[in-house]
């Protein structure tokens, strides 16, 4: 197996505007989070090289055109909102093989501004595509709505094989909660407690609103280059260590065990490939679209048994101030959540690493993982990142 | 004013999957089998998912299984079931080893469990389209 550790480094990162961004276009908050990331690292439009993108419909050529750039190497792989963490393996790979030397991974959609003006929002719909195949046995006809009906059905066996209960999910969220309080751009910081979680609305048993991730406008860029490169710029590089990713299905029917994900295979693959094991983790940021996708990750990725999820999150262990930072962006549940997560995960490891965390800055943070999980629990893609 | 309700979706006939809807017009269960390698499998497919073979052939199931998982939303997932909430949604592990996203009837939500022992039943959703639930099994 080749290996891919400190082959290319992440040098810029960015967000757009997020949250509600009226009358803004996709394209508009790719463009600005791009211009973030290259102000970020230090470098030109006219240094990229190579493009990586994803949305829910769409070409990558419209991206290409729109922020003119021409690469030499491209990857619009779309599995769901892991896409941009595998992205990132996926352009390390081809800047360690020579095909390009400067990479930019980036995203944008607008569910809120989009819902508003009627138009394409780039993402967080349904997966479209047609109704041959497995699509035509959705679970459509049964009035199966979108992914929390999907990832409900993976709690609730959960809740059945291991006793996980509703208060444990909680706890998730609000040490989720936590860490959003410390971060500034987050757009949730009111505190929360458990009963507020088990309190708020059921919206598909057995997950509630606040187990559920926030639906906002929001764009992001990554910018990974080559070690030479990096070590030439203003902020000092955060090196992808290990990268593995995996899928298993589209519908959640045919997942093979459904609380078992594919995060067990890429996380394995990332941390071989590293060479490391758990305990050289100082943080974990992964894709948290329900307070279930975050306990499954932590049992997949190999931190807990599977079935110890629900007590590993016991005494707010995750939040700020525990001894095992997860999320510290206030993640997808508190901060922010586009349709798509899987960049922001990479945003905040890098900052994480670079010390420029603030508040809410994990303590001599030397090795972070960024695991996104996209789909219906479809597709995991585990990116290890360090810092010198 | 009152509004009639909304129609519910239906599912969309194909070729592959014709002998399928016209199983559950039969009231019965079909899926299919490799005659290759022997397994069976769902969603239908023309070529076996487990070796690729197009040699495969449609087997009435016992129309028995269990609930795998289930959901019970209290929000529609499409207007049409605005009326119904709250409502589950389950999938159904057959004897035969596949599964499908259905509907446990004849049960209240709040009885069902996973691994409930479940049989098919039809009913009749267009004149031309009968879609399978699943009752709990006594």
């Amino acid at each position: 197996m080749g290996s891919l550790t400190r082959k290319a480094a992440i040098v810029g990162v960015a967000e757009s505007d997020i949250g509600s961004t009226p009358g803004k276009s996709p394209m508009e908050l790719m463009a600005q989070a791009a211009k973030r990331a290259l102000d970020d690292a230090g470098l030109k439009k006219e240094d990229i090289d190579g493009l990586c993108w994803a949305a829910f419909g769409g070409s990558i050529l419209d991206v290409g055109e729109y922020l003119q750039i021409m690469p030499k190497w491209c990857d619009s792989t779309q599995y769901g909102g892991s896409s941009f963490d595998a992205h990132v393996g996926h352009a390390a790979a081809a800047i360690a093989a020579g095909l390009c030397e400067t990479v930019l991974v980036v995203m944008g959609t607008t569910n809120v501004a989009g819902r508003e003006l009627n138009v394409p929002r780039g993402g967080g719909g349904g997966a479209g595509g047609g109704e041959r195949g497995g699509a035509a046995f959705s679970g459509r006809v049964y009035g199966l709505g979108g992914p929390v009906t999907n990832y409900s059905m993976a709690a609730t066996r959960h809740m059945h094989l291991y006793g996980t209960t509703s208060e444990q999910l909680a706890e998730i969220a609000v040490a989720t909660r936590k860490w959003a309080m410390l971060n500034p751009k987050a757009l949730m910081r009111k505190p929360i407690t458990v009963q507020d979680v088990l309190n708020s609305p059921m919206i598909s048993y057995p997950l509630h609103l606040l187990d559920c991730c926030l639906i906002t406008d929001a764009g992001g860029a990554v910018i990974v280059t080559t070690p030479e490169r990096a070590r030439n710029l203003k902020k000092k590089p955060v090196w992808i260590l290990g990268f593995g990713e995996h899928f298993t299905h589209n519908a959640i029917t045919y997942m093979p065990d459904i609380t078992v994900t594919p995060a067990v295979e890429s996380g394995n693959a990332a941390f071989k490939m590293a060479g490391l094991t758990r305990k050289d983790i100082d943080f974990v940021q992964t894709y948290d679209s329900f307070t279930i996708t975050t306990l499954l990750a932590l049992e997949d990725l190999g931190f807990c048994k599977k079935g110890e999820g629900g007590a590993f999150f016991a005494n707010q262990r995750t939040a700020p101030g525990g001894d095992f930072p997860v999320n510290t962006s206030g993640g997808g549940l508190s901060y922010t959540h586009p349709g798509m997560f899987g960049i922001f995960l990479l945003i905040e490891a890098a900052r994480q690493l670079r010390g420029e965390c603030g508040e809410r800055q994990v303590e001599d943070a030397k090795v972070g993982i960024a695991n996104g999980m996209g789909g219906l629990l479809s597709s995991a893609a585990t990116v290890i990142l360090g810092r010198d | 004013m009152q509004s009639r309700p909304l129609p519910k979706p239906l599912p969309f006939v194909y070729p592959e999957n014709k002998p399928f809807w016209d199983g559950t017009k039969r009231h019965e269960l079909v899926i299919q089998r490799c005659k290759d390698c022997g397994k069976f499998y769902f969603y239908p497919r023309t070529a076996c998912p487990h070796c690729l073979s197009e040699n495969t052939e449609w087997v009435k199931t016992s129309g028995k299984g269990k609930v795998y998982s289930f959901t019970i939303c209290v929000r529609p997932g499409s207007p049409a079931f605005a009326g119904d909430v709250p409502y589950n949604v389950a999938i159904i592990e057959l004897d035969e080893g596949v599964r499908m996203m259905s509907q446990i009837t004849d049960c209240k939500n709040e009885d069902i469990k996973c691994d409930m022992p479940v049989e098919v039943v039809f009913k009749d959703a267009s004149p031309e389209i009968a879609l399978p639930y699943f009752r709990p099994v006594a």
